[in-house]
C-alpha cells in the first residue's frame, strides 16, 4: 500500500506525515503524530471524542481521511491552552467537575470552544442542541452544560 | 484503496468508469466511512470529489434558481441565508442531519446517492422539484431529484456517472415549503418518517404543490395525490383531513425497531397536515 505524503498545520505548527489513504485523521493524529489528547469512542461519528477543527469547521476525526487534511489546518486539544494558562473553558471544568473519567473532556472541550466563537451569549438550549453529537457516559450533562455557560459568562466580561 | 483527487467532474467520471472494483465518491465522507469502518464498504478506488473547483459554492442560476455545489456542506446552506429565505424547507432537512460536527461535513448529494429511504435531507429537495446535474461517460444530463433513489442504498447512477451540482427552481412569490420529520429524541436520530410540502398561493388559494414523504417505502417518494388533495383549497379543515388521507394511503412503511407499519402511517398522516399548514404560513410571509 503505498503511503501519501500529508502536510498540514497542526495547532499552528507545520507538520508532515505519511499515511495509508485509508486511515482516518484521528489515527493519523495519534499513531503518526502522536497527538493522543483526541479520543476514539465509537469511530462512527457518533460520539464527539474525537472533535477537531478542520480549517476552523468542527469535525469528527474520525469521520475524516488523514489524507484528505493535506494542505488544510487542524487544530486540536493540544492546542487550547497557552503555554501554562488553560483556556478558561478549560478552569471552569475543573471548578465545576465537569468531568469524571474524562473521556469525552477534550471533545467537548473543542467543540465548546468552537460554539463559543461562533456565540459568545448562548442560551442554554443553544449549548445543549450544539453538544448534542459529544456524548458523556459519566457527568450526565448537567456540570458541563454549566460550565460552558459560566465560561461563556466570563470570557463575555473579559472582552467587555 | 486507491484516493483519486480529480480537478473535473469529467476526470472523476473517467476515473469511476475505468475502475474495476469497487468504488466510491468521497464528499463529507459521513456515510462512507462509516460504512468503510464497518467493513461493509471496502473500496478499491475512492475519489474524493472536494478538490474540483466550484464543489463548495452556492450560486443563484440565470432563471433565479440555485445552483448548489457537491461538497456544500450543511453548516454552510444553514449560514446562507438567501437560499435558507428562498427554501426553509430543504435547508432545514439538511439541518437536521446529525450533529454540528457532521454538519461541518455532510452534503446534499451524499445524503441523496447514499439511498437511505430515511435521508432527511431529501424529500425537501423532491418537493422543491429540484433537480440534479449528472456528469458521464457520455455526456451531462438534468434529472429530478426523484429519479436517483433505486432502493436502500441504490441509486440510478449508471457505472461512471456522478452528480455535479444540485439545482433549485427559482422560488417566486407567494410561496413556501416545510420539512418535518419523526424522532423519539430530540435530536441525532434517524426518520420514523418524514414529509415535506412545497406549495405557492394566488391570494389565499393554493395554486400549486409538491408533497413527499420519506421512511415509508425503499426510497423517498413523491405523492402527487397528497398534493391534489390540497390544490385550489385553502388548506381549511376538509382539505388538512384530505392530505392526511391521502398521505396514509400512499404510505407503505415496513415495521421495525424504531416504528410499526400501523405507526408510520398514522405518523405520515400527521407529519404531511402540519408540513403542509406551516408551508401555507410561510408562503402568507408569516415566519413558522
Ligand atoms: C452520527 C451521524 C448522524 C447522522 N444523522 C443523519 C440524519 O439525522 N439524517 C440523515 O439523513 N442522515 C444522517 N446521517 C448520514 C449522513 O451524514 C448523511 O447521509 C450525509 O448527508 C451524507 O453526506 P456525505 O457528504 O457525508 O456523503 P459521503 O459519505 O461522502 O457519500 C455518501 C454516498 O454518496 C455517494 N456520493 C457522494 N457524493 C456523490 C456525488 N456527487 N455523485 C454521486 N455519488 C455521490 C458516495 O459514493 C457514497 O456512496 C448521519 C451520519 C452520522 C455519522
Ligand atoms: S470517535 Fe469520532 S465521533 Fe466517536
Ligand atoms: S466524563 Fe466520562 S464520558 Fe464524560
Amino acid at each position: 500500500m503505498t503511503k501519501v505524503h500529508v502536510q498540514t498545520k497542526i495547532n499552528g505548527d507545520a507538520v508532515e506525515f505519511l499515511a495509508d489513504p485509508r486511515e482516518t485523521l484521528l489515527d493519523c493524529l495519534r499513531d503518526h503524530v502522536g497527538l493522543t489528547g483526541s479520543k476514539e469512542g465509537c469511530g462512527t461519528g457518533d460520539c464527539g471524542a474525537c472533535s477537531v477543527e478542520l480549517d476552523g469547521t468542527l469535525v469528527c476525526s474520525c469521520l475524516v481521511l488523514g489524507v484528505e487534511a493535506n494542505g488544510k489546518t487542524v487544530d486540536t486539544i493540544e492546542g487550547m491552552a497557552t503555554g501554562n494558562d488553560l483556556h478558561p473553558l478549560q478552569r471552569k471544568f475543573i471548578e465545576h467537575a465537569a468531568l469524571q473519567c474524562g473521556f469525552c473532556t477534550p471533545g467537548i472541550l473543542v467543540a465548546a470552544k468552537k460554539l463559543l466563537e461562533v456565540n459568545p451569549d448562548p442560551t442554554e438550549e443553544e449549548t445543549r442542541y450544539w453538544l448534542a453529537g459529544n456524548l458523556c457516559r459519566c457527568t450526565g450533562y448537567d456540570k458541563i452544560i454549566r460550565a460552558v455557560m459560566d465560561a461563556a459568562a466570563e470570557m463575555r466580561q473579559e472582552v467587555a | 484503496m486507491r484516493y483519486h483527487t480529480p480537478s473535473t467532474y469529467e476526470e472523476a467520471s473517467a476515473v469511476a468508469a475505468g475502475a474495476s472494483g469497487l468504488t466510491r465518491f468521497l464528499a463529507g465522507g459521513t456515510d462512507v466511512l462509516v460504512q468503510m469502518r464497518a467493513g461493509m464498504v471496502l473500496p478499491d478506488d475512492l475519489i474524493d470529489l472536494k478538490k474540483i473547483p466550484g464543489t463548495s459554492e452556492i450560486s443563484r442560476t440565470e432563471d433565479g434558481g440555485w445552483r448548489i455545489g457537491v461538497a456544500v456542506p450543511g453548516i454552510a446552506l444553514g449560514a446562507h441565508a438567501s437560499l435558507k429565505a428562498d427554501w426553509p424547507g430543504v435547508v432545514e432537512g439538511m439541518e437536521l442531519v446529525g450533529s454540528t460536527q457532521i454538519q461541518g461535513r455532510a452534503t446534499l448529494a451524499g445524503n441523496l446517492c447514499n439511498g437511505s429511504p430515511a435521508a432527511d435531507s431529501v424529500p425537501g429537495l423532491v418537493a422543491a422539484g429540484a433537480t440534479v446535474e449528472i456528469t458521464g461517460p457520455d455526456g451531462s444530463r438534468t434529472v429530478p431529484v426523484e429519479d436517483i433513489p433505486a432502493g436502500p442504498g441504490k441509486t440510478n447512477l449508471a457505472k461512471g456517472e456522478l452528480i455535479s451540482a444540485i439545482l433549485l427552481p427559482a422560488r417566486g412569490q407567494n410561496a413556501g415549503d416545510c420539512y418535518l420529520r419523526f424522532i423519539p429524541r430530540t435530536e441525532m436520530d434517524i426518520a420514523v418518517v418524514g414529509a415535506a410540502v412545497s406549495l405557492r398561493l394566488d391570494g389565499d388559494t393554493i395554486a400549486e404543490a409538491r408533497v413527499s414523504l420519506g421512511a415509508v417505502a425503499p426510497t423517498v417518494i413523491l405523492v402527487p395525490e397528497a398534493a391534489d388533495a390540497i390544490i385550489g383549497t385553502t388548506l381549511d379543515d376538509a382539505a388538512l383531513s384530505a392530505i392526511e388521507a391521502a398521505a396514509k394511503a400512499a404510505a407503505k412503511p415496513i415495521s421495525d425497531k424504531r416504528g410499526t407499519t400501523e405507526f408510520r402511517v398514522e405518523i405520515a398522516g400527521v407529519l404531511a397536515k402540519r408540513a403542509a399548514k406551516i408551508a401555507y404560513a410561510r408562503a402568507k410571509g408569516e415566519t413558522a
